[in-house]
């Protein structure tokens, strides 16, 4: 199981790059989100896997990850998760009036020189 | 009454405050403030002239940062004395002058409200018993100088003047800051007291050479003394209150100053007395010497000026006790004489309006009182007899003939110290005589000039009574005062002096007298030809222009420095990028560097047995994020679909492993995002494959290296991050603190959901960060996209919408053009969708209210009912909704904000720090027990914030397309419409 999802996330993490790294903007905000989804796994795979921990409290278990969940990569997880749509939200409306300012979608708001 | 040392430093910066805030046309309210407190001042400094006197040293500490040795020190000695003494009580005389100066339409509050802070900054340079402190005010007073400098912003030559004044001073403090931390490592204390008293540590130091050149850095360019002396000639552009207060009495003298001040411990030694020396005594002669030949009556006592603290600093430069006296003489002199000259310029200036010594002739008929002020006054500036500035230059000759250091110099000094004696003469007649005397010429001037108001006199009164008093009666007025002024400076053994006016015929005053006689010739000699201009410029100096120096060397800095930033630097955002990317492989990299794969790679830990269901889902998953990548440049759309279903294999993936809360938060956002990119994809350039495909091949081939060399960066971040998750993963923990949240979640927190407990409660300060990031994004994208100017394409109705007759019932319709949309546009939907809302809240409130024990909370909350609203703007349309709900999401998140906030704050109250949480335990009826958490509140917040700023972000997106259509259809129809888009 861990390599599946270790896989996962370098797949998630190539296309991310890869996407960041080319000139159009909807580009680079597609390599983002898909660079957000492989970080986010990653720091949430910093918690181990457990298919069935309990993540919620239950009367009578001592508190060990031998039946609970990490919580704490959820914790900065679920942080991760809101701010990566507000930068979604503020780079998409950057984008757009950057294309209305500059008149194309470069990312340098001018195309390449040849 | 006596009040602590720091209140003279203190006061007049409270004072700045006041007068900046007064009305503009207080000129009599403004200047008896100010006046009021230098003259406050002046006397509490007075007062403590027995204590100074008696050699005792007035000292104050403020305890800072003990542990640094940084701790604000005020101290007073009789040289601080003295300083504080002309800091203040020319202060004093400056505001009253200044009132009568000042025209009403100027903006007095900024003049006396920059003059006071400058007063504060330069009483701290005087009275700071911290190195470190004095260069923050010295820097002050750099700061505020460049303010009065450019008082008169508006003028071209005031701006210019101001920014050459900074830079050339600037960077000398920041010389000296450098020097003072060299020496401050030296002595191994920033104490005044302490380095004072180390001057043979010091001066025996290796780092002896580096302190001192960066202390004389700060210190000459303050003084502009050779070769940064052109920049005080330029500051002329002040009004003329600020050049008789900053460029005779203070600012200027803050160099010598510093020089005085350290000289007990950077004194007696060769490079001292080159360096200080040398540049004294070639600003003695340049300034002395381009003086004469000035047209402006500012610029000659400007550079008057720049000679006159050539002559302090050399005296401070000889290395002899004596000579140093006589620099503290000096300092007090000029500062007399020069200030009321300044003044009589000024009255001059402002009876006449004009400056200009070619036009000016014959005064005396007019103002026979600033005339004979003026003369007396002028006459102490050359060096005459019976007046201040001829004992002060009797002492300096004195200790030019006595000099012993090489023998060219010893000759040479008392040559240099005639000629220069004989310039200052001759610019000293130039000014009198040719203003106030010679044929009447006032009837071409711009005013006919008369005696000035009375109180605009009695500043330089005062001042020329002080030059005559010391001048004819020195023992009487003034040898007391310089005991007490010199002793320090010398560092406590004073030499025997004798202040007489008359020491019998000796070597000095034959010079004194060669000197007069030499500038009467040389008076006699340039007057006609200065006066009608045939002299049009200094000869010989007048070709090297400082300020052109200045200036070039600023252009070559900046072309410099662009160059540079070219080279080491790139405005293309790709690149960097690219370069961030790299430097984030290769640091991770170098961290592995060494271990080899196979003993890190994998770890003892036991893994998870297979699962084909959760590798097939990944297959999925992965797929579709290669397919978004695959066509995220030519289908958008199909981009788009296939990323969420990445994001979606990611939510079932949180699910999967224990995570029920990131699963939800995941899977909403999820949503959120996809609608938010929807709205933005009609604002993007169409892009054909085919059209691209027919580009040169040559651009193609760059293409392809290009994207050849990214894959391989990609890929190394991707396996880097594949194979270190994986080796994490396969490792046990070597320790957590995630035990510690397991612990108390519930006894402390009162909270069985430990990721909820901590957001609300252990991380809630976190929250509260992240929750106000979130709503300044949604107002940022608000305030952007009311300015949002589309690319003209995309500007029309899209092909879809033209392309049909506005009045066929279609779910196609425009909902501009159709009143109400429900008519024809997705009736059934739209009917479905209204009664969702009332089920998205309740699934809202409910998730919300188990958030705290059980999967859901305020993020998710808020995202679910965000979306229901969202939905209805999708089928209903932005009119109908906003016609029928009022939604006002700047103050959901306004609301949001205070009462996350507020619910911390409460804590406070009861003692507790900032954000702590309680719980009370309530027995209801029917419901029974239940706990209510004060994160309950802090919950509530988040919701709220969260509603408000998707909704804020959402809508903000999608009124543009109902403006774009609406500015295409009223101007095809020619009729206004009203924008719509304020929420």
């Amino acid at each position: 199981m861990e390599i599946v999802l270790a896989v996962a996330i370098g797949v998630l993490t190539t296309c991310g790059v890869w996407l960041m790294l080319r000139p159009r903007t909807y580009q680079v905000i597609m390599g983002l989100a898909l660079l957000g989804y492989g970080v986010n796994l990653f720091i949430f795979s910093m918690g181990r896997l457990s298919v069935d921990s309990e993540p919620i409290m239950v009367a009578g278990f001592p508190p060990t990850f031998e039946f609970y969940d990490d919580p704490m990569p959820q914790a900065l997880v679920l942080t991760a998760i809101v701010i990566g749509f507000a930068m979604t939200a503020l780079f998409l409306v950057v984008m757009l009036a950057q294309r209305g300012f500059s008149g194309n979608d470069h990312v340098d708001g001018q195309e390449d020189a040849e | 009454m006596t009040l602590p040392l720091y209140s003279l430093v203190l006061l007049p910066f409270v004072g700045s405050l006041v007068a900046a805030l007064l009305p503009s046309n207080a000129r009599n309210t403004e200047s008896t403030l100010a006046g009021a407190i230098a003259l406050f001042c002046a006397v509490q400094a007075a007062m403590l002239f027995p204590e100074v006197a008696a050699g005792g040293v007035v000292r104050e500490e403020i305890v800072w940062l003990p542990s640094l040795g940084l701790n604000l020190v005020f101290r007073m000695d009789g040289f601080a004395w003295m300083f504080s003494m002309l800091v203040l009580g020319i202060g004093a005389l400056v505001v009253l002058y200044a009132r009568y100066y000042m025209s009403p339409t100027d903006p007095v509050p900024r003049f006396f409200s920059l003059l006071l802070a400058f007063m504060g900054s330069m009483s701290g340079v005087v009275l700071s018993g911290n190195l470190i402190q004095l260069v923050l005010f010295w820097e002050l007073t750099s700061l505020f100088s460049f303010l009065l400098i450019g008082y008169w912003h508006h003028r071209s030559d005031a701006r210019r003047g101001a920014r050459m004044a900074l830079t050339v001073t600037g960077t000398g403090g920041l010389c000296l800051l450098a020097g003072v931390l060299v020496l401050g490592h030296i002595v191994g204390s920033y104490d005044l007291d302490v380095v004072l008293r180390a001057g043979d540590l010091v001066r025996a130091h290796p780092l002896y050479s580096t302190a001192l050149v960066l202390i004389l850095l700060g210190a000459l360019t303050k003084s502009a003394q050779f070769p940064f002396h052109f920049w005080l000639p330029h500051a002329m552009a002040a009004p003329t209150p600020v050049s008789a207060y900053l460029h005779s009495a203070t600012m200027v003298k803050a160099g010598v100053f510093l020089l005085a001040r350290l000289w007990p411990v950077l004194a007696g030694t060769d490079e001292w007395f080159w360096l200080v020396t040398g540049s004294g005594l070639i600003t003695l002669l340049i300034g002395g010497f381009v003086a004469i030949f000035q047209k402006d009556l500012k610029s000659l006592l400007a550079y008057s000026t720049i000679s006159h603290l050539g002559l302090i600093t050399t005296l401070l430069g000889l290395n002899s006790p004596l000579a140093a006296v006589a620099a503290v003489f000096h300092i007090i002199n000029h500062a007399t004489f020069k200030a009321s000259l300044f003044m009589a310029v000024g009255i001059i200036d402002h009876e006449t309006g004009t400056r200009d010594m070619r036009r000016l002739s014959g005064l005396w008929r007019y103002m026979p009182i600033t005339a004979t002020l003026t003369l007396v006054a002028g006459a102490a500036m050359a060096g005459v007899p019976l007046l201040n500035g001829f004992i002060s230059k009797e002492m300096f000759f004195t200790e030019a003939v006595f000099v012993n250091a090489a023998p060219w110099f010893d000759t040479l000094l008392p040559l240099a110290a005639v000629v220069a004696g004989a310039f200052s003469v001759a610019y000293s007649l130039r000014f009198t005589v040719n203003v106030f005397f010679g044929p009447d010429t006032c009837h071409a001037l711009p005013r006919t000039p008369h005696e000035p108001p009375h109180w605009m006199r009695v500043p330089v009164e005062l001042l020329v009574l002080a030059c005559l008093l010391v001048g004819v009666l020195p023992q009487w007025s003034i040898q007391a005062i310089l005991s007490t002024a010199a002793t320090p400076v010398v560092g406590g053994q004073l030499p025997a002096f004798d202040l007489a006016v008359w020491h019998g015929f000796n070597l000095p005053l034959a010079m004194s007298f060669v000197a007069l006689a030499g500038g009467i010739g040389l008076f006699v000699l340039l007057r006609r030809p200065l006066q009608t201009g045939r002299i049009p410029r200094t000869p010989v100096l007048g070709r090297v222009s400082g300020k052109r120096m200045f200036e070039g060397t600023l252009a070559f800095i900046t072309a410099a420095s662009r160059r540079l930033q070219r080279v080491l630097g790139t405005r293309r955002l790709q690149a960097q990028l690219l370069l961030l990317v790299l430097v984030t492989v290769l640091a991770a990299f170098v961290a592995l560097r060494g271990a080899g794969a196979s003993t890190w790679l994998a770890g003892e830990r036991k893994v998870l047995p297979f699962s084909p269901m959760f590798a097939l889902l990944w297959l999925v998953g992965i797929g579709s994020a290669i397919g978004a990548t695959w066509q995220a440049k030519y289908h958008r759309l199909t981009a788009l679909a296939l990323m969420s279903v990445a994001g979606l294999v990611t939510v079932v993936t949180f699910a999967w492993f224990s995570a029920p809360d990131l699963a939800l938060t995941q899977l909403s956002v999820e949503a959120v995002t996809t609608v938010l990119i929807l709205l933005g994809l009609r604002w993007l350039p169409k892009r054909s494959e085919a059209a691209d495909r027919r580009l040169p091949l040559r651009i193609r081939l760059r293409t392809s290296a290009r994207r050849g060399r990214d894959l391989a960066v990609a890929l190394s971040a991707g396996g880097g991050m594949a194979a270190l998750s994986y080796a994490v993963m396969t490792r046990d923990f070597p320790q957590s603190i995630s035990t510690f949240f397991l612990e108390r979640a519930v006894p402390e927190g009162g909270g069985t959901n430990v990721v909820n407990v901590m957001l609300v409660d252990f991380r809630g300060f976190d929250t509260l960060g992240e929750i106000a990031v979130l709503g300044i994004v949604a107002l940022t994208v608000y305030a952007l996209l009311r300015r949002f100017r589309p690319a003209p394409e995309s500007m029309d109705l899209p092909p879809q919408q033209r392309a049909l007759p506005t009045d066929l019932a279609t779910d196609l319709v425009n909902a501009q053009t159709a009143a109400d949309t429900a008519h024809g546009y997705l009736l059934v939907p739209a009917v479905l969708v209204r009664l969702l809302l009332p089920i998205a809240a309740v699934i809202g409130v409910y998730l919300f209210m188990r958030g705290h024990n059980e999967p859901g909370g305020g993020f998710v909350a808020g995202l679910v009912l965000s979306t229901a609203f969202i939905l209805q703007y999708i089928v209903s349309g932005t009119q109908w909704v906003e016609a029928n709900i009022s939604l006002r999401p700047v103050r959901w998140i306004a609301m949001g904000l205070l009462m996350a906030t507020f619910t911390g704050l409460g804590a406070l109250f009861f003692g507790y720090p900032f954000l702590t949480t309680h719980t009370a335990h309530l027995d209801l009826p029917l419901l029974g027990e239940i706990h209510v958490a004060s994160a309950l509140f802090y919950d509530i917040g988040v919701f709220t914030l969260v509603v408000g700023a998707t909704l804020l972000i959402l809508t903000a997106l999608g009124h543009q397309s109902v403006r774009g259509h609406r500015r295409v259809s009223t101007d095809a129809r020619g009729a206004g419409g009203q924008t719509p888009g304020d929420l």
